[in-house]
């Protein structure tokens, strides 16, 4: 399992790299951590002639708060994500994912940016940024412009990406003091793709739920955001009748396809029991504080 | 339009400047252009964890890395760690615990043990279970493995108590 040959060029600015993607067309590839784009070389499931690293560029790394939001620079690592005190600070639900983003090796250069831009429909950060309200930054080297996550995922591995732009970072409204997160996952073994996963967040103000957000990912071909779920807890103390409307609404909105392992029944049953196991630890959060 | 690309990488602590084709992988690059057969190929796509190394004091999948982007890089691999008596502790350990049987995933087992006890030296078996979850072993059960890295643990931990400052 060798990767075809390619020719390999580093770049250090955004617009050299889109240049390269102009000039070259679908021959080029952006390379960022690697980790996945090494792996389907190697599977020989596409052969591009130019890979293109972008692992230098200065003005896509870094984590930093300023002007109401964190900003996560499309280069920063799942590790610097994960050991990152702001994010734990600000954005703790980020810090809750990062774990389980396969195994240290791979987090240790594996981007948070290529993760987005891949979108993988099992994947953490995309369902986390929906959660979180991120926001995009896309640049084809001149201009730039700002694609919140909820409308950048179209479908399976589709994006809102042309071809000649980059991720260079995303931004997230820094959340209210009452905002609360909660993340779980099912795998079958610790750092596989989820089977089914959840990322939660919502205002928790002396037991009551406000403004739930309720994003799924591995049961659909992008995040899926549980909107009837989130409208029959919105507004309410959680409590178990409220709970058990929200996990009935699941099946009107999740269409999980089967695989090897999991029939798709079984992934709406293990969807509602990761609601109630969130809901759970978002509501006890509440109560510690 | 697949010219070599010149690359200079420390390895063990020796500079090795050589032309290499971009499409080389690190793991290639260590096991064909040095001989360094000690950092073993498995699967070829991140899986099993057999071609873990240490680039720039982080592990790394050698597979998933390709040798030009280690162009600068200091590589730390399963010799130059023996070689140092880094290890010893564990590698004395995985022999006592019955921690290695074939021995194709000590390696890179090894490497990540080690990796998480200089961040984690208190780390208990839960967590060693989940960071050594990238690690196949088709051998051990992982049970030994286990048994082996904590007992290590404990023995780093009670020596850092025990060292004068
Ligand atoms: C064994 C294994 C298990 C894994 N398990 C998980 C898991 O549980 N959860 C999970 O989320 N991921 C998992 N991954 C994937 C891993 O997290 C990748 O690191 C990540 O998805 C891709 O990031 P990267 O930086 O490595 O991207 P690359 O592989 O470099 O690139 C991926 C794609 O994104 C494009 N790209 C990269 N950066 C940008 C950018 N800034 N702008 C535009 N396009 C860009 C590239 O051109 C390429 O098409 C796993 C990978 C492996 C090998
Ligand atoms: S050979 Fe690299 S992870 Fe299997
Ligand atoms: S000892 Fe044989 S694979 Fe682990």
């Amino acid at each position: 399992m060798k990767a075809p040959p390619f020719a390999y060029r580093r770049v250090d600015s955004v617009a050299a790299a889109a240049a390269l993607l102009r000039e070259h067309g679908d021959e080029a590839r952006l390379i960022a951590g690697g980790q996945t784009l090494l792996a389907t070389l190697g599977m020989r499931l596409s052969e591009p002639s130019l890979l293109i690293d972008i692992r230098g560029i200065a003005e896509m790394q870094g984590i930093a708060v300023a002007d109401g939001h964190l900003r996560i620079g499309a280069l920063a690592r799942h590790v610097d994500v994960e050991r990152s005190a702001l994010v734990a600070r600000h954005l703790p639900l980020l810090s809750l994912a990062a774990p389980h983003i396969a195994h240290a090796a791979i987090r240790n250069r594996g981007t948070f940016g290529g993760s987005i831009a891949f979108a993988d429909p099992a994947a953490e950060w995309p369902a986390c940024t929906v959660a979180a309200d991120g926001a995009l930054t896309l640049s084809d080297g001149t201009r730039s412009r700002t694609v919140a996550a909820a409308d950048f995922f179209l479908g399976l591995y589709q994006t809102a990406l042309r071809p000649d732009e980059l991720i260079t970072a995303v931004q997230f409204p820094l959340p209210g003091p009452q905002r609360r997160f909660a993340f779980t996952e099912l795998a079958r073994r610790h750092g596989d793709y989820a089977t089914v996963g959840l990322a939660l967040a919502g205002d928790v103000t002396d037991g009551r739920l406000d403004d739930p957000r309720i994003v799924y990912f591995g049961v659909g071909g992008t995040p899926v955001r549980a909107r009837a779920a989130e409208a029959a807890l919105a507004a309410g103390r959680a409590e178990p009748a409220a709970l058990d409307r929200a996990v009935a609404e699941l099946g009107g909105e999740l269409a999980p396809a089967g695989d090897l392992y999991a029939a798709a029944a079984t992934k709406l049953h293990l969807a509602g029991v990761l609601l109630r196991r969130g809901i759970q630890s978002l509501m006890a959060e509440d109560a510690q504080s | 339009m697949t010219d070599r690309i010149l690359v200079n990488i420390t390895v063990n602590g020796m500079v090795y400047e050589r032309w290499i084709e971009p499409r080389l992988h690190l793991g290639d690059f260590l096991r064909e252009e040095l001989g360094l057969k000690g950092t073993h190929l498995g699967c070829e796509h991140g899986v099993c964890g057999a071609c873990t190394v240490v680039v720039d004091d982080e592990i790394v999948r050698s597979c998933l890395t390709l040798a030009v982007q280690a162009d600068g890089a200091m590589v730390e691999t399963i010799e130059g760690k023996s070689e140092s008596g880094a290890i010893r502790d564990l590698q004395d350990a995985f022999l006592e615990r019955n921690a290695l049987q074939c021995g194709f995933c000590t390696a890179g087992l090894l490497l990540t043990a080690d990796a998480l006890l200089q961040a984690e030296p208190e780390a208990d078996r839960a967590r060693i279970r989940e960071h050594i979850s990238g690690n196949y072993c088709r051998c051990t059960g992982y049970h030994a493995v286990v048994d082996a890295i904590e007992a290590v643990g404990e023995c780093r931990r009670a020596g850092a108590r025990g060292a004068q400052p």
